[in-house]
């Protein structure tokens, strides 16, 4: 990988001029065959591509009234371009939403639109070339599908939806990424992106079982597969063992055990994450999604939680009735599905859990609104939820707590820098430079106040920035989990 | 009968005839393409009619492009605004008698004008001075603004340099209406102020003009945030079946 500059942060946020071909040398890994194959997808590209390709977008668009309505509606009004995260952190000008769209949208005119077809040079059309191939594999995949930009345009244009498609494309004629397909063939084999098989899994918790007996000296379980327990458990399998993540883990079982519900996780679904999302392709992501319905049937609960993940909460709160429903065998008194933060939350209102802030005393929090909770999904009963219910559960874990920039937070929140299936080194320059506009929130508030922990509810959020902070001169582990915090501050009474 | 007066009888029956069929394929083919997914995009209303407001103050006063961008929300919004003034001062060529309350805004309708061709200008500009916005511009996005100023332009040259016969304008479209065609004034700002007209309405259902249609459409403004609530399926979502074998006990 070349070499690389860490952005410099200035006292306040700037719009970068544009600096063209910045970065046109970043490109993630080609999935080889053997990975290509067990996803449904040829395994190099096909003969004949140019044509398949345009095909394939003309199926999809006629799949999706998104895509129809978001590829003609755009009047590069420019509201968008000073609203990405990879843009602000590296001035490549296709890191601009609008012109990430129109490197599919010229495509799609050329073949699709009357103006296209006969006028293509004065609409800016384009043939289906490898140029254009290229041109797609290096910034589809410099697009977080954060959907920032959407919040911001006054058409709702969503280039995740896009940049989805066109990955889906490219996966079709056999052009695929490696880190998310190979993720994804291990979901299908193994059950996880890690693919840690059942018995190292119950290892694993049976460790953690341990840890927090020493620790607490109460008997947390961490049980698993165990038929007829009230909540089935599907947390990002990241959760299992990396720090900070574990520490969210072992932060669930403990508000469970203190508010007595009977839980489980599952070795057939022992995975929240569902990179399939990112690929833009539907039948991977049912699929993956179904072993969730079939975990939930066969161990026959009630409930069904899931942890601290975003783009897996997207999936699971906006998709899952579509994919997996109805939830006509779950407890009609919860929403299906629930996240871990509305549990704890709900229990923290009733009074059900003793919290103790003082063992957080050494922490000053900040909340980093992940983007597929924030802008995917939602949280509790109200509009807004999803913003509202992990900051109360942070304030009931802590002494001191404030907030970045509000233009940085809530729903235009930035990314992390690693979402969308770019968490891999071979994009490491990317998630660096793309990390800059929340660094820069970050450092304001670390300057202001004496921030000196950043929670989050992401795995993927989490990952990133522990890799991507000390670029930034702060410390890796200042990054966590906000069920790390719930478990510091849970107190079991006697009973 | 002149023959310009043909020719531009024949325009307009085609420009109105383009128009109507092609928008209304356009929506027709948005209202029959299947959203399969919930896609909503914060802040997302959680009822019907918070969507309708919501996509309300989207058209009515560009809430999104407020928060996004102050200068593309003024230039964009008074170009708009004066726009549908303009529209509205215009209807007393095509009704009689003439409304009161297009009596009424006939004064306004010129200041229009003047504000649309402001507007217009902000815009443009951005597209050269904006370096961003210079970098995402087409051809046809500077051809369209030209479009859209060339038509004010001469419409308030008719008002302020050239004087054309409205009565008699007024007398064509109103026969045009009926089918009882009337002689057209043969002056030259009028000739050019009808035919980009008449341009602009056979372009509107192959360009960017389709964000009018298009934002009622669009699934990530007009879907209800509900998704756990409600069941939604349409198109390969709608066609999935599960297979639920009971394994185990």
């Amino acid at each position: 990988m070349a070499a690389f500059e860490t952005p410099p942060l200035g006292e306040y946020p700037v719009i970068p001029p544009v600096r063209e071909g910045a970065m046109a040398h970043s490109k993630p890994f080609v999935a080889k065959p053997d990975l290509q194959k067990p996803l449904g997808f040829p395994g190099e590209l096909v003969p004949d591509w140019e044509k398949v390709a345009v095909t394939k977008l003309g199926e999809l668009v006629s799949q999706s009234r998104a895509l129809q309505v978001f590829l003609d509606s755009c009047v590069k009004c420019g509201a968008c371009t000073d609203k990405c995260h990879y843009y602000l952190g590296t001035s490549d000008p296709k890191n601009m939403p609008v012109a990430r769209q129109d490197l599919l949208r010229s495509v799609y005119r050329r073949y699709y639109t009357f103006a296209g077809k006969h006028f293509p040079k004065l609409v800016g059309a384009r043939d289906m070339t490898k140029d254009v191939l290229d041109d797609w594999y290096s910034y589809f995949h410099q697009c977080s599908q954060c959907r920032r930009c959407s919040v911001f345009c006054p058409y709702g244009i969503d280039t995740a939806e896009i940049s989805m498609a066109a990955r889906d494309i490219m996966d079709s004629v056999g052009l695929g990424q490696k880190y998310s397909n190979e993720i994804i063939g291990k979901v299908h084999k193994v059950g996880n992106n890690l693919g840690l098989p059942g018995p190292a899994l119950r290892d694993t918790l049976d460790g953690l079982e341990e840890d927090v007996k020493e620790a607490t000296g109460a008997d947390v379980r961490f049980p698993l597969d165990e038929k007829g327990a009230e909540v089935l458990l599907v947390t990002p399998s990241a959760d299992f063992f990396a720090e900070p993540h574990v520490d969210g883990l072992i932060g669930y079982a403990k508000v469970f055990h203190a508010a007595g519900i009977s839980w489980t996780l599952s070795t057939h679904a022992s995975e929240a994450a569902n990179f399939s999302l990112f690929i833009g392709n539907h039948d991977n992501l049912q699929k993956v999604a179904e072993r969730i319905r079939e975990a939930a049937l066969e161990l026959g609960v009630k409930r069904i939680v899931v942890g601290e993940c975003g783009h897996a909460w997207r999936v699971a709160y906006s998709f899952w009735n579509t994919l997996i429903g109805p939830f006509d065998f779950l407890d009609p008194r919860y929403p299906a599905p629930q996240h871990i933060c509305e549990v704890t939350y709900d229990l923290i209102r009733r009074g059900a859990l003793t919290l103790d802030k003082s063992a957080n005393a050494d922490k000053v929090v900040t909340f980093h609104d992940s983007c597929n909770v924030s802008r995917g999904a939602r949280m509790g009963d109200v509009p807004g939820g999803q913003f509202l219910i992990p900051r109360e559960i942070i304030r009931a874990c802590v002494e001191r707590f404030v907030d970045m920039a509000p233009e940085t937070i809530g729903e235009a929140t930035f990314c992390c820098g690693g979402g969308g299936g770019l968490l891999t080194d071979d994009l490491l320059e990317l998630r660096v430079k793309g990390a800059l506009p929340r660094m820069q929130a970050l450092q304001q508030v670390v300057e202001e106040h004496g921030v000196n922990y950043l929670a989050a509810i992401c795995a993927i959020c989490k990952s990133q920035f522990t890799k991507v902070l000390p670029y930034y001169k702060h410390p890796m582990d200042m990054i966590g989990s906000v069920h790390g915090l719930v478990s510091n501050a849970i107190v079991f009474n006697r009973r | 009968m002149s023959a310009l007066t043909v020719l531009y009888a024949l325009l307009f029956y085609c420009a109105a005839a383009t128009l109507v069929v092609g928008v209304a394929r356009k929506c027709w083919v948005y209202a029959r393409t299947p959203q399969p997914l919930k896609i909503p995009i914060p802040p997302a209303p959680t009822t019907r009619r918070g969507v309708v407001l919501r996509l309300l103050m989207e058209v009515v006063l560009f809430r999104s492009l407020f928060r996004s961008n102050k200068w593309i929300w003024l230039f964009g919004w008074l170009f708009h605004v004066a726009l549908l003034a303009v529209l509205a001062r215009h209807l007393r060529y095509f009704t009689e008698p003439v409304w009161a309350w297009v009596a009424l805004i006939q004064p306004f309708g010129l200041y229009a004008g003047f504000a649309m061709l402001a507007g217009l200008g902000g815009l443009w500009a951005r597209r050269f001075l904006v370096d961003r916005v210079r970098y995402i511009s087409s051809p046809s996005d500077h051809l369209m603004l030209a479009l859209l100023a060339a038509i004010a332009a001469s419409g308030l040259a008719m008002k302020y340099l050239a004087h054309t016969d409205i009565v008699a304008l007024k007398a064509f479209f109103l026969g045009l209406m009926a089918f009882d065609w009337q002689p057209l004034p043969a002056d030259p700002a009028l000739l050019v102020h009808l035919a980009l007209v008449a341009a602009l309405m056979i372009v509107f259902p192959v360009s960017k003009l389709l964000h009018a249609p298009g934002v009622f459409f669009s699934p990530s403004l007009n879907q209800v945030d509900d998704a756990r609530e409600r069941r939604h399926t349409a198109g390969w979502s709608a066609k999935i079946v599960h297979v639920d074998r009971a394994r185990g006990g």
